[in-house]
């Protein structure tokens, strides 16, 4: 059999999965304990969810590491590294099918729900039945059950948000740029900025949150406008996080000189995720903020 | 279907020292592994396990409804039981047992060494079981378990759902993870694994309909993910998105959910269209009649699947428009399924058919399955369906489908490739009474239950009026015969791991597939060297 084949590296048995099944077993576990004793006892199992993420912190750190040692010890061919792309590509379809759950929402809300409680098409006994002085607009600041709040404008913090979350993504391109041109200095510089970039986003949004419980009276639980704002935008926000983190952990091996311009899946993946949160955000800049 | 040029089965031997990893001894194999096959029985032996809870709860299900009134448990108990036997067998029996079948058998077919991710497979696979102690537990916490229906709408899942609701949703969240780290790990194998030559129609229908089936499930379990954040948050932290007063709608959840949810029962039986696809051809000692159609209408069905989940809501609140439009993309959805099973009866026409156990299944599912897609469409049509909706013939209808469906084309496979498995050859004698047990007693058990339907009896209830109590009886007691055969096939499967006639590597005349170049059992690492396939 006459084959250039190179051997695909099927690793050894491995601890850290089973260390992460336990890790998201005691997340599970415990945030449902604390969460379903919320209304009664005020939580509880708090510590088991705590637990829990020490676990996974503990597992990421041991699995990263063990993959990053495979890498550099070169055991990764061609093939795997598609293998790891496509397994990449594949995670932030799932992501962006998540946040669809949540713009579904947002959409339903706003075009279905909403008009019909204010008697839009064949709805008008609903509309004079359950709440005849509700008015459908958007942004719901006045629910039909009738507590109210403010909407959040698209301007000030929003905007600034949004150029700083633009302007990381065009900073991340050039890192990747620096480092297929294998010029080191551009790579550390611009993957530094961005994650500057990125902290600041997050600075600036927990401000708004800020400004939003304590001088709007904008809550999660003030109906579907607040629930949409801080669903979407939490998530949102939470993947901002892990990017950074992301982000950050490549940085400390840029430093250590790991990634070649031909080599750097890790790399790649982080920038992919990036401009992934950067897309998601325009989504919600326009239809949560904006229109 | 493809030709392979492979020297012997024993080619295969050499390769051997490259990995110096065989099979490890102890408990700490099957939890450490990164070995496809091991996380295979793993993901086969769990879905068994979790097959017979859920069929316990099934069970006192039956036994309660054996006579109408009140006899053995509460009315409350009684949800809990038909929640969990919907959650148990969806998340914990089918899907588990695909990934299961997959595992064990895409690198095999297409000639890779392993599945591309192993260690994130074995991180899928630990998971399951963690997720389900979580779930089960749940029965046992003050105020009770998950009461709602597996399809837990609001409001009985955000305001009048027990304590324990939240459970619940983490329990769904880190299933979903499995099932989208499975997923992954099932598309990038076949898209980046595949040996040399074996082109994408070349594929065996396994495959490809497994390929799709990880699309789907990537496509919505996030969906999934996504709407139990959305009920947790409604119940716990004062949202309102399935709560009008707030501006929000409880038809709303229902969207949502069935947007994932009808995917998901596609999720659930198109991997069976390819066990099917495999052995009837075997068995009928031809090739699989209209390959290439088969797998364009796997991938109709799938696109279809995103377009039609408001027909499980006819009576929920709905434009005439909107109910129209669901109406018709549903009943679309006949014709790519009406060519699979036109082209497997083809394939069988003509052919020199032996019925072992396998085939006898796979035959059952073709004809059963097709029952259960009538009653499909008759519930596609929407002026029909106001007058089933929520009653036993939709009870009918998806145990037709899951249960003959997809539990068949299961213990179909699970025949079929035993000897491929275990080197041994299973009992024929026991197959067949295991066949013929479960065949008939399955239907005593459902096909009643669409006359229970037509005839107004509701569907969860504890307790039902008087002149259902025959027809009950009848149904009761298919259900505990349905129930105690399938001990006979745990019997089969542990008499064929501990011995009996050594299969060859190809035990069946007629089959096809690389897998079959292997010799039985198949060797712990497989292709080391990718075979050529021409």
């Amino acid at each position: 059999m006459t084959t250039k084949h190179e051997p695909y590296y099927v690793p050894a048995q491995s601890a850290w999965p089973i260390i992460g099944a336990i890790g998201l077993f005691l997340i599970a576990f415990g945030a449902g304990t604390f969460v379903s004793k919320l209304n009664t006892e005020g939580g509880g199992g708090g510590y088991i969810l705590l637990t829990g993420i020490a676990v996974i912190i503990f597992m990421l750190f041991g699995w990263f590491r063990t993959v990053i040692g495979e890498s550099m010890a070169g055991l990764y061919s061609k093939q795997m590294d598609r293998s790891f792309r496509q397994g990449m590509s594949w995670f932030i379809f799932s992501e962006v099918m998540f946040f669809g759950a949540f713009f579904g929402a947002l959409f339903y809300a706003r075009m279905i729900a909403i008009p019909w409680l204010g008697g839009a098409s064949n709805n008008a006994m609903t509309h004079e039945v359950l709440w005849p002085t509700f008015e459908a607009i958007w942004p719901l600041v006045t629910t039909p059950g009738g507590s109210t709040t403010e909407a959040m404008g698209w301007t000030g913090l929003p905007l600034y948000n949004t150029i700083i979350l633009l302007t990381s993504s065009v900073t991340l391109h050039f890192a990747h740029v620096g480092l297929e041109n294998n010029k080191r200095k551009a790579l550390t510089v611009w993957l530094g900025f961005t994650i500057l970039l990125g902290i600041s986003f997050l600075v600036l949004q927990a401000e708004e949150y800020i400004h939003a419980y304590q001088e709007m009276g904008l809550t999660l639980d003030s109906g579907v406008y607040g629930n949409t704002f801080f669903l979407l935008t939490g998530f949102h926000g939470m993947h901002v996080t892990l990017g950074t983190v992301f982000l950050i952990v490549l940085f400390f091996r840029v430093l250590k000189g790991h990634f070649t311009p031909e080599h750097h899946f890790a790399f790649q993946a982080g920038s992919w995720y990036w401009h992934f949160v950067d897309v998601v955000w325009l989504c919600l800049f326009t239809f949560v903020y904006v229109l | 279907m493809s030709t392979i040029t492979q020297d012997s089965p024993a080619a295969h031997d050499d390769h051997h020292d490259d990995h110096h990893h065989g099979a490890p001894k102890g408990i700490m194999r099957w939890i450490l592994t990164t070995n496809h096959k091991d996380i295979g029985t793993l993901y086969l032996w769990f879905s068994f396990i979790m097959f017979l809870t859920g069929g316990a709860m099934a069970m006192v299900i039956r036994a309660e409804l054996f006579q109408p009134g009140l006899q053995l448990i509460e009315p409350n108990f009684f949800n809990q039981m038909t929640t969990v036997h919907g959650l148990v067998m969806v998340f914990g029996a089918v899907m588990p047992a695909f990934t299961g079948l997959a595992n064990w058998l895409i690198p095999m077919m297409i000639g890779a060494p392993d599945m591309a991710l192993p260690r994130m497979n074995n991180w899928s696979f630990w998971i399951l079981p963690f997720a389900f102690t979580i779930l089960l537990s749940s029965l046992f916490m003050e105020g009770g378990g998950p009461n709602f229906g597996w399809t837990f709408y609001a409001p009985l899942s955000t305001t009048y759902s027990p304590d324990s609701t939240a459970l619940f949703v983490f329990a769904i969240h880190i299933m979903g993870m499995s099932s989208i780290m499975g997923a992954i790990n099932v598309i990038v194998t076949i898209v980046n694994m595949r040996a040399p030559g074996m082109t994408w129609m070349k594929l065996p229908l396994f495959v490809w309909t497994w390929l799709i089936t990880a699309f789907l499930l990537i496509a919505v379990m996030p969906v999934l993910a996504g709407t139990v954040t959305m009920v947790l948050t409604d119940k716990y932290f004062g949202t309102a998105f399935f709560d009008a007063a707030g501006g929000g709608d409880p038809v709303m959840f229902q969207h949502i959910f069935w947007f994932f949810g009808h995917p998901e029962v596609y999720i659930m039986i198109l991997p069976s269209f390819g066990i099917i696809s495999a052995i009837v051809p075997a068995f009928s000692r031809k090739p699989l009649f209209g390959y290439a159609s088969m797998v364009y209408a796997t991938a109709s069905i799938a696109v279809l699947s995103f377009l039609v989940w408001a027909h499980h809501m006819f009576t929920t609140g709905m434009p005439v428009f909107a109910e129209l439009f669901f109406m018709y993309c549903t009943m679309l959805i006949a014709v790519p399924t009406g060519v699979k099973v036109f082209n497997w009866v083809a394939t069988m026409w003509r052919g020199s058919i032996s019925f072992e156990t396998p085939m006898l299944f796979a035959v059952a599912f073709i004809i059963l399955f097709t029952i259960g897609g009538f009653s499909g469409l008759m519930l596609a049509i929407t002026p029909a369906d106001f007058q089933y909706h929520d009653t036993y013939f939709v009870v009918a209808h998806f145990h037709y489908v899951l249960v003959t469906g997809a539990i068949f084309s299961i213990m179909a496979a699970a025949y079929y490739w035993l000897p491929k498995w275990t080197g041994n050859m299973y009992s024929e004698t026991l197959g067949r009474w295991h066949f013929w047990c479960s065949v008939i007693s399955v239907n005593v058990l459902f096909f009643p239950m669409h006359f229970l339907g037509l005839a107004g009896m509701p569907r969860r209830i504890p307790d039902y009026a008087i002149q259902f109590a025959d027809v009950n009886q009848i149904v009761s007691i298919g259900g505990f015969a349905f129930g105690l055969s399938q001990f006979i096939f745990l019997a089969v499967v542990i008499k064929c791991i501990r011995g009996g006639e050594k299969a060859p590597a190809k035990p069946w005349e007629g089959a096809e597939g690389l897998e079959w170049t292997l010799p039985s059992p198949a060797p712990y690492h497989s292709f080391t060297t990718p075979p050529e396939v021409k």
